[in-house]
């Protein structure tokens, strides 16, 4: 490490006190009639037109992390580390008409989280409970993660120490505290400007140095010749397609996700997105071939930390003011997600685990209140966790909570369509597919690239076939091994209790509740006047007098 | 107006949203890249390439405009007729009105 390179820092501290300042305005911006309740400072007054919409879901889907992780996959692993764009193609026509009966329901009821919906719908609090801790529990190490991608850029810079960490973070609570959802909102457009700016102009410039997109993948095949080169193996397929299926029906049962679509303001701004999201998968996919430039640029991790390699590609290929703009795209599009990963784990916990167990009778302004303090205690928790935990554990953490999110998808999005699961049944596959999914990566051994093993357990999410006596060297990811075992046993379940009829409850929905249209007199008039002209256009700066 | 906090499960009018459908033939397109992209065998190879790009990578980004296609084309076969369309922005603005005058 030679020193701190000043330029860069400069431009990245320019570029976060500007969106700092952004964050607190945001708090003004289309401002709620009264920010004190929950669904005004949880889901930004819940009426996000089809762009804000498109930047606050592309924020929140496509993370900071997923922009640092996905090359240094692609420069260790090779062609595997390509699941990211086939996964993030699948998701929108899987959930394009999922996504819709969720916000009609929702905004039919009040519903905020999936829980609030699970706990009406098939009338059982304990499902409701199983399903928040549940999304508490898996977006905790996602919310960590966020701050890997930040420290990657610091330790690039050569920036020491864990004070700018915790500093980002504290700005970062201090202006989701103040102003909700609208703040990532804002500074998504940020975000997503530098970060477009930098992929644009690094696929352009970096292939040009380095003698053309011919001479990068020949240096990748080089590397994996001993493998399938830069292709996959014909064992390596199976993995590769269950892998993008299963965080692909992951991704929309994270609550960050589902607080996202909530805040669109109708059904047809949802659609809409679903068309027009996949240009972040169009980026992803050009951002994950900076592993193969940096193979081919000969790029060196800073000490053993993989997540390292943009930073410092970027530095090795720009001058240093546009590796600042690079950095700062990193470390802004760290806030976005995490901020709305802390709202809808904070709507978890005072929905469906204070007012539901501890607090009945509380009002909506003690309800925000909690829930704003949750938020801040998730981010606590989360640069503790980076702090005092090896950052390879959240990476693990993270693994498993795909696998774990999605054993709520028969309750959250077939409860959507169906109701014929008993809730019974629903909590014995939950438990059923939680139990058979981290059985399976205790199971699975963390290898060293030479093969050898390097630890025992959970060393990652891809379970070998071989050792449920397949003979075949192919593996399948965890998670959708462990959906496979819920449903079957939630289907086997429900048969039998409805042969006893056991009383599966009460309805808290109507069929006409999932079609519902914004203009209909069931859909909440939420007072916020989000459809308005963005801030600076009226003239005015609206808010309470 | 403090129905925004009004507990789960409990609508805010009497009133019951009209019967619809979100059924159509048309839906059935959604899983052509489902389908298209999860068969792997597919594209797994190098030949033919494209500007140095093997067949994996360039193919895989030529179905990020298949899934696009087909969302936008199930968008438009089955998005409702202009005036309901109008009736949910004119109820947006309405909403904004109200809560204008309340500030």
């Amino acid at each position: 490490m030679d020193g701190i390179n000043v330029v860069e820092l400069t431009i990245v501290i320019v570029l976060f006190l500007l969106v700092t300042v952004l964050g607190f305005a945001a708090s003004r911006w289309r401002r709620a009639e009264d920010l004190m309740h929950l669904d005004e400072w949880g889901l930004g007054g819940r009426s996000f037109g089809s762009w804000i919409t498109w930047f606050l879901l592309g924020g929140d889907l496509y993370t900071a992390y997923t922009f640092v992780a996905v090359p240094a996959l692609m420069f260790g692993a090779g062609a595997a580390g390509f699941f990211a764009v086939p996964y993030t193609i699948i998701i929108y026509p899987l959930v394009f008409l999922v996504v819709i009966r969720l916000w009609s329901v929702s905004h039919v009821r009040g519903f905020v989280t999936p829980a609030d919906f699970v706990r009406s719908r098939f009338d059982s609090p304990t499902l409701a409970l199983l399903v928040a801790i549940t999304g508490i529990v898996a977006t905790m190490p996602y919310i960590a993660l966020q701050l890997v991608g930040i420290e990657a850029i610091l330790k690039a810079m050569g920036v020491e120490g864990d004070l700018p960490l915790i500093v980002a973070f504290v700005i970062l609570a201090i202006y989701t505290y103040n102003s909700g959802l609208r703040a990532p909102a804002l500074i998504a457009v940020v975000k997503d400007t530098l970060i477009y700016l930098t992929i644009i102009v690094a696929v352009i410039v970096i292939p040009s140095k380095l003698g053309g997109w011919d001479a990068i993948f020949g240096a990748a095949e080089k590397k994996f010749s001993t493998g399938a080169g830069v292709i996959l193996p014909a064992t390596g397929q199976l993995g590769y397609a269950t892998l993008a299926l299963g965080s692909a029906l992951a991704l929309f049962l994270y609550p960050h996700s589902i607080t996202g679509v909530l805040a669109a303001s109708n059904r047809d701004t949802l659609k809409r997105n679903m068309s027009a999201l996949p240009i972040y998968s169009l980026a992803l996919g050009l951002i994950a071939l900076l592993g193969y430039m940096a193979i081919a640029a000969g790029t060196k991790p800073i000490g053993t930390d993989g997540n390292t390699i943009v930073p410092v590609l970027f530095q090795q290929m720009f001058p240093s003011w546009f590796a600042g703009i690079g950095f700062a795209a990193i470390g802004i599009g760290a806030l976005v997600p995490a901020a709305i990963m802390s709202i809808a784990a904070a709507n978890l916990f005072t929905r469906n685990i204070y007012k539901e167990y501890l607090r009945k009778d509380a009002t909506s302004q003690q309800e925000a209140k909690v829930a704003k303090i949750a938020s801040l205690v998730v981010k606590l928790g989360a640069v503790l966790a980076i702090l005092g935990l090896n950052p390879q554990f959240s990476i693990d953490l993270q693994l498993i909570g795909g696998v774990i999110i999605l054993q709520t998808m028969p309750s959250v999005a077939l409860g959507l369509y169906t109701r014929w699961l008993h809730r019974g049944g629903l909590i014995a596959g939950w438990v059923a597919g939680m139990a058979a999914g981290l059985l399976m990566v205790y199971d699975i051994p963390k290898l060293n690239p030479d093969g050898t093993v390097a630890r025992q357990h959970f060393g990652g999410s891809s379970f070998a076939l071989s050792k449920l006596g397949f003979d075949t060297r192919s593996a399948v990811y965890a998670g959708l091994l462990a959906l496979l075992v819920n449903l079957v046993v939630a289907l086997v379940v429900t048969a039998i209790l409805r042969a006893m009829k056991v009383d599966d409850g009460v309805d808290g929905t109507a069929v006409s509740d999932y079609t519902a249209e914004r203009e209909d007199p069931t859909v909440r008039d939420l007072p916020d006047p989000l459809a308005s002209a963005p801030p600076g256009l009226d003239g005015t700066v609206r808010g309470r007098t | 107006m403090s129905i925004a906090s009004t507990p789960p499960g409990r609508p805010v009018t009497d009133e019951v949203a009209p019967q619809r459908s979100d059924r159509s033939p048309w839906n059935w397109l959604l899983l052509v890249p489902i389908v298209v992209v999860l068969l792997v065998p597919l594209y797994n190879r190098v030949e033919p390439t494209l500007f140095g790009w093997p067949f994996f990578y360039w193919m895989q980004l030529a179905f990020v405009a298949l899934g696009v296609a087909t969302t936008s084309i199930v968008y438009r076969m089955t998005r409702r007729s202009p005036a309901e369309q109008q009736a949910a922005r004119d109820a947006i603005t309405r909403d904004a009105d109200a809560g204008r005058r309340e500030d």
